[in-house]
């Protein structure tokens, strides 16, 4: 069977997989194929029926489908060809890669990979959290497909586990299915959602004085038969519990990258990330194949993805040109309270990453804190912070690139309270 | 697509209304797990008219779907015991049957490694028994044996022991592969039908009575699993009593399965035979079981305490897999009784067959099980006249060293619903899932459905399919959606 050939072949049609689609036709590159695994293009923001999209790459708001809608119709009118129900399955080289679809088994060989797989919430499983399983446990990507795409029977009254962004999308689509909102837990000390979408919490504000923020608790079970009763959660700090009665829980952010395909094509991941490793021009340990969009770190913003998406679009273009692949590389190794950092190898080469940085996210509130980037014992860049926040990335100066000593130790990032 | 038998027929379930069986049946099973599933299929080998009655939704939903899915060789039963004799029965029949029924089985053998002095001076014992009980090829194995065929292993094994017969297999596939023999030769099944009484009639037929409807019969063999003591004393008898005890599993992403290449045995205790870590047929890892014993028989719950001991039990064997995504937590409960061996006993003037009080190796013991109760029944006076064809059965695929449909081109050019994924971490197609809603036991439920196809089952927990899958069913089925999402508890997370 010979394989189907393409310039570039991108897996996954998300926002980072289809604007990096959009960009590299606009540089000229002649084939460029998206493919995705689901029956429709667009990835997670169809699911997601209400605004906040757009802001940072369209400068506009759309509702999460608009939004979908508007970069699918912007691909197709490039030139972007666009498979839907593929599944990449594994990898013949680095450069070919093996499909399953309704049209039957095939390859696909290409100059460049772009994996744009996108992220997943953790599950309850994966959290342990105990107790019984019965019917009315979800993620917020569940519960979504369950009220927009299927228009399923949800419940009555659901407790929500996190305070975060994505929270607050799960309360949205809670309120769309007329379902009240008992609680949000968080096991931090304050609820996590920021500018530029407080304002999103204003709006709601309605909705949101009706369903109070239980910080600094944890579900530590799920109680009923065939459908949930209830949750218990207890207090960190008391280590008291309290029973919340509810027949649904969802559980919203944790996420994990889908690195499925990454992993089987025996990319390197970050252990902070989960996700490939990449440099600043998105380039993994396997040459010729790059990494955008949430599959780098879990969730950020549909519209920060987007704008991965034209960044990588730019470095795909010059590797097809050029041919080149820097090669020598040292990790960037993150300590808690830091959780990620990226780009999370450094190319010996001094390549700066663009926008602002390093992106990084912290596990717990940080106030006046001095994130120091050292190279074995000496300390290369230090840069303070009034404040640091999880489940909001942080940017981190790269002004230290020219001081890394090409030949030595692994790059570490930490946190010191000033 | 595969065959699409008509199927209501044999099959059928209570719909909202009580339906009087009229006709009197030869015998009557009382519980579809995977014993009374597999004594179901030996008797309808014979011309009898067999009903299996199941009080539960579907096949296999007691402690059949919820174990460690190890096809047990028996190496270290009580020799001499029933158990260890049906156990090695069982072997030589699974061993015919499961490969010919498609159920997915992967011979890994198993390494029981000892960690203390102690248990390391438990080995010969163990040895010594496994050959007692017809195990010859079980052997001693070094420390450093043990650290080569697994190099993931914790450093400072002392000693183990090897048993190359020990397997794993699927479990849902297994109680339903039986089943479904059953219903294909002629066994009626009917499922959501608890018995609660039990009556007898004035021409000496039983009548088995409960919300779900009556059902009369002349024998009756209990296979009621947790419940077999309660269906013992609705016969007046008093031998056993259950004790659930519940084991709590977690079961490891699949990228976790390089990590592991035999079942990790720990060197057993009188009450268990302690926490193994194995692969699963689905390419995936399990840690466990806990053993705890409990009064509630509905208790599937895990514990906070339960997992966490897990963990540690993890961390001291095979660090490396705490390192890898949890995929699914769950808890099964086994019907332990005051007794170690079976409790299978004949009630001959009763017409009366108990098979209760399988307490940890029903999947490995379930076909000699089933011979042997139906010599049993054979000897109370059951003619078993005897019939010109046994159709044999052969299950969808679900296992991960087979070919799954997705991969095969020929399925998914004969039909293209093969090659349309709706559970992607499982790779599960469309064209499965509307098998699965059209087999001869049909999948009725989200949970149904995972058990046939592995749909759900995966990392995700259903993020992605989820009401997909919902959606489907509820279409296939010709189910409200409504009514599919309350049938049946314990489905996904």
């Amino acid at each position: 069977m010979s394989p189907d050939k393409t310039d570039v072949l991108i897996v996954g049609a998300g926002p980072a997989g289809l604007a990096a689609g959009i960009e590299l036709k606009r540089l000229g590159v002649t084939n460029v194929l998206v493919v995705e695994r689901e029956d429709e293009p667009g990835g997670i923001p169809r699911l997601c029926h209400h605004a906040g999209f757009g802001l940072r790459d369209l400068r506009w708001i759309y509702s999460g489908p608009g939004y979908a809608r508007h970069y699918v119709r912007e691909a197709e009118a490039a030139g972007v060809e666009i498979r839907t129900s593929t599944t990449m399955t594994g990898w013949q080289s680095s450069a070919t890669v093996t499909f399953t679809s309704p049209r039957g088994l095939g390859q696909i060989e290409a100059g460049a990979i772009l994996l744009a797989t996108g992220c997943r919430e953790r599950p309850r499983s994966a959290r342990l959290v105990p107790g019984r399983r019965p019917q009315g446990v979800f993620t917020t990507g569940s519960l979504q497909c369950f009220v927009y795409q299927h228009r399923l029977p949800v419940g009555k009254r659901a407790v929500i586990v996190g305070a975060e962004l994505v929270s607050l999308s799960a309360l949205m689509t809670l309120a769309h299915a007329r379902v009240s909102a008992a609680a949000m837990v968080t096991e931090l000390p304050r609820h996590q959602i920021y500018f530029p979408y407080l304002p999103a919490k204003w709006y709601f504000a309605d909705l949101a004085a009706r369903t109070p923020v239980v910080t600094g608790a944890r579900v530590s079970n799920i109680v009923g038969g065939t459908r949930v009763e209830g949750v218990e959660i207890t207090h960190l700090a008391s280590e008291q519990r309290e029973m919340l009665a509810c027949d649904t829980v969802v559980f919203t952010g944790d996420w994990i990258p889908e690195h499925e395909l990454a992993r089987l094509g025996g990319l390197t991941l970050d252990p902070g990330t989960r996700g490939p490793q990449v440099d600043a021009g998105f380039r993994t340990s396997a040459r010729g194949v790059f990494a955008a969009g949430n599959l780098l770190r879990g969730a950020e913003t549909a519209d920060t993805c987007a704008l991965e998406g034209a960044r990588v679009a730019r470095h795909i273009h010059d590797y097809l040109n050029t041919g080149q692949w820097p090669a020598a590389s040292l990790p960037v190794q993150v300590k808690p309270p830091i959780t990620w950092m990226f780009p999370n190898v450094v190319r010996v080469s001094g390549e700066r990453p663009v926008a602002g940085g390093f992106t990084f996210r912290v596990r717990e509130f940080c106030q006046d804190a001095r994130v120091t980037v050292w190279q074995g014992e000496k300390s290369l860049y230090a840069q303070s912070f009034r404040q640091l926040s999880p489940n909001d990335s942080a940017r981190l100066g790269s002004d230290w690139l020219a001081a890394v000593n090409p030949a030595g130790e692994a790059l570490r990032v930490g946190v010191r309270h000033s | 697509m595969a065959e699409r038998t008509g199927r209501r027929a044999t099959v059928s379930w209570f719909d909202g209304e009580l339906k009087l069986v009229d006709n009197i049946y030869d015998i009557a099973v009382i519980g579809a797990g995977v014993v009374g599933s597999a004594i179901a299929r030996e008797l309808s080998r014979y011309d009898l008219n067999c009903v299996l009655v199941e009080a539960g939704p579907d096949v296999g939903v007691g402690t059949s779907k919820a174990n460690t899915a190890i096809w047990h060789t028996g190496y270290d039963a009580k020799p001499g015991s029933l158990e260890a004799r049906l156990l090695r029965r069982s072997d030589a029949l699974l061993q015919a049957f499961v490969p010919q029924a498609g159920i997915p089985f992967e011979r890994l053998g198993g390494l029981l490694v000892a960690w203390t002095e102690e248990q390391r001076r438990a080995l010969p014992g163990l040895l010594e028994k496994a050959h007692q009980n017809g195990d010859t090829d079980v052997r001693l194995v070094s420390a450093e044996e043990i650290h080569q065929r697994e190099p993931h292993l914790k450093a400072g094994a002392l000693g183990g022991l090897f048993v190359p017969g020990e397997s794993i297999f699927c479990p849902y596939t297994l109680p339903l592969a039986l089943a479904t023999q059953a219903v294909l030769n002629g066994a009626r099944l009917l499922l959501d039908h608890p018995v609660r009484e039990i009556s007898k009639e004035r021409d000496g037929a039983y009548s088995l009575n409960g919300p779900g409807g009556s059902v009369r019969c002349r024998y009756i063999v209990n296979a009621a699993g947790l419940y077999s003591d309660e269906i013992n004393r609705l016969l007046g008898q008093h031998e056993f009593t259950v004790t659930p005890r519940r084991g709590e599993l977690i079961v490891f992403d699949k990228f976790a399965r390089s990590l592991v290449n035999h079942i990790l045995l720990p060197v057993p205790t009188a009450i268990t035979k302690g926490v193994l870590i194995s692969p699963t047929v689905y390419g995936n890892v399990m840690l466990g079981p806990t053993a705890e014993d409990l009064p509630d028989k509905t208790d599937t719950g895990t514990s906070d305490k339960g997992l966490r001991m897990l963990w540690q039990k993890g961390e001291a064997i095979l660090p490396a897999l705490m390192r890898e995504e949890v995929t699914a937590t769950y808890a099964g409960l086994r019907p332990a009784t005051e007794h170690s061996d079976y409790q299978i006993r004949l009630h001959a003037e009763q017409r009366y067959v108990c098979a209760g009080g399988i307490r940890s190796t029903g999947v490995s013991g379930c076909m000699g099980i089933a011979e042997y109760v139906v010599g049993l029944l054979s000897d109370a006076g059951l003619a078993l006249p005897a019939k010109t064809e046994f159709k044999p059965v052969r299950m969808p695929y679900i296992g991960e060293t087979g070919l799954r449909p997705y991969q095969s081109a020929e399925m998914i050019a004969a039909d293209s619903a093969y090659g349309q994924i709706v559970c992607h971490c499982e790779r599960v197609s469309l064209g499965e899932i509307i098998d699965a809603a059209h087999a001869v036991i049909p999948a009725r439920t989200v949970d149904g459905l995972r058990r046939r196809t592995r749909a759900l089952q995966g990392r995700c927990q259903g993020f992605n399919c989820h009401a997909a899958l919902v959606a489907l069913l509820a279409r296939e089925a010709r189910q409200n959606p409504d009514r599919l999402l309350m049938l049946e508890a314990d489905h996904v997370a």
